[in-house]
């Protein structure tokens, strides 16, 4: 911890929250969150290339446990993806929601370290004095998925309808073709274009930062004291128990709005 | 809570991420799972041919039996008509025979009757002109009244 002089609260929450930054080039624009960076591809790494490893030697007879876990998963995922998506989901929807469910998933995993521990760790084994490694409680993170979601569903949309159909459905939906509802349709569509990633990436951020600050005054609590740290420990270990939930729910949900964007960027209106 | 480069670099590694699902880890798993539910379909449809045909073995069993019951039923009905008749056809000829054997003896009893009557008739008349002799021999000459003893005789024969 920074401890060039006293520690404060401010200063503790501070140097959980400040990410370790490079700077790209000149600008405020070129930094980079190494941090959220490597430890999101290194999650990435883990999860699709544990189910890379089991899936490659997946068999048609009696799977192994990992793989019966692994099918497990997908075919959930499949599932969810059959009652929204129409299209063959096998070409490009499913493997993409699986994609984003596992790596979310293990990016919000990230919130139920403990917190000091893990900093310790990266602070004096790694010697790295500012790591968050909870990708997603950055808003960067988020709002790239988000994004990537966003080009893929205006990509789907002028795929399957045409630049044409894109340009007729920006312009004469939801209320009309008449020339005068023109500019009201196309404020519509353009609003609806700009609150779907804004939801999408504010809502994961939001809730996973949410229990991350929670996580750092429980950890506060605790340095005031043995009762704090008594109480602390026990809310610490309820909020770590209900947060299992939370960022289960979080992947899912960020998954299944990905999939009904793309879905809906499929069909027409 | 700044908007940067590690948006560009996130939305890349993302895409990679996508990617290389899409190319490597979905379909090698969705080829397992289909050719397993194909090999569980075909294995479905196996156990339900086998059904039916069990199904129809034992609908033709039921059928055969349900025959078998009817011929055996068949049979045993003719023996017994079979048997009746012949029950019949031994009462009647008994009762034939029996008609034959009384009637044979009724006709013997009334020949033994009719010879017995016969042969007390002729007893009778022998008894009858011996008798006659003795009264007659003091007063009737039997060369006289040959004649009248012969039709006296022939009358008790006839009576």
């Amino acid at each position: 911890m920074a401890a060039d002089t006293e520690l404060t609260p401010t200063k503790y929450i501070d140097h959980h929250l400040t990410h370790m930054t490079v700077q790209v080039k000149e600008g405020a624009f070129w930094a980079l969150h190494l941090d959220t960076l490597v430890t999101s591809i290194i999650l990435g790494i883990i999860g699709m290339g544990c189910v890379w490893l089991i899936v490659r030697r997946a068999t048609p007879g009696v799977p192994s446990r990992r793989q019966a876990f692994v099918e497990l998963m997908i075919e959930f995922i499949d599932n969810e993806v059959k009652n929204t998506f129409h299209g063959n989901r096998h070409v490009f929807v499913a493997p993409t929601a699986l994609t984003v469910f596992v790596w979310v998933l293990l990016m919000n995993t990230m919130d139920i370290m403990p917190i000091d521990i893990t900093a310790w760790v990266t602070e004096n084994v790694f010697g790295l004095h500012y790591w968050k490694i909870v990708p997603t409680t950055d808003v960067n993170t988020t709002f790239a998925l988000a994004l990537t979601i966003w080009f893929l569903m205006i990509f789907f949309s002028v795929k399957v309808k045409g630049l044409g159909g894109w340009m007729y459905e920006l312009f004469c939906t939801p209320f009309g073709k008449n020339p005068l509802l023109w500019i009201l349709n196309l404020l519509f569509n353009f609003i609806e274009y700009v609150s779907k990633p804004l939801s999408h990436s504010l809502r994961l951020f939001g809730n996973i930062y949410a229990g991350e600050i929670i996580f750092l005054l429980l950890g506060m609590w605790a340095a005031t004291g043995v009762a704090g740290a008594f109480f602390g420990a026990i809310l610490g270990a309820g909020w770590a128990i209900f947060h299992i939930l939370i960022v289960t729910l979080q992947a899912f949900i960020f998954m299944m709005l990905a999939v009904v964007y793309i879905s809906m960027a499929h069909e027409s209106h | 809570m700044n908007i940067n480069f590690t948006l560009i670099s996130q939305a890349l590694a993302f895409s990679t991420f996508i990617w290389f699902t899409v190319k490597f880890v979905w379909p090698p798993l969705l080829r397992a799972i289909e050719e397993r539910q194909k090999t569980i379909a075909d294995g479905l449809a196996a156990g339900e041919r086998g059904r039916h045909e069990l199904e129809l073995a034992s609908q033709r069993a039921t059928d055969i039996l349900k025959e078998a019951k009817q011929q055996a039923s068949d049979v045993i009905l003719q023996a017994e008509k079979r048997a009746s008749e012949i029950v019949e056809e031994a009462k009647r000829a008994a009762k034939e025979e029996g008609d034959r054997i009384i009637s044979g003896a009724k006709a013997d009893i009334h020949h033994e009757v009719f010879s017995a009557k016969e042969a007390l008739r002729q007893h009778a008349a022998k008894l009858a002109v011996a008798g006659a002799e003795k009264i007659l021999r003091r007063e009737v000459d039997a060369k006289v009244h040959a004649d009248i003893l012969a039709s006296i005789e022939e009358d008790l024969s006839n009576g």
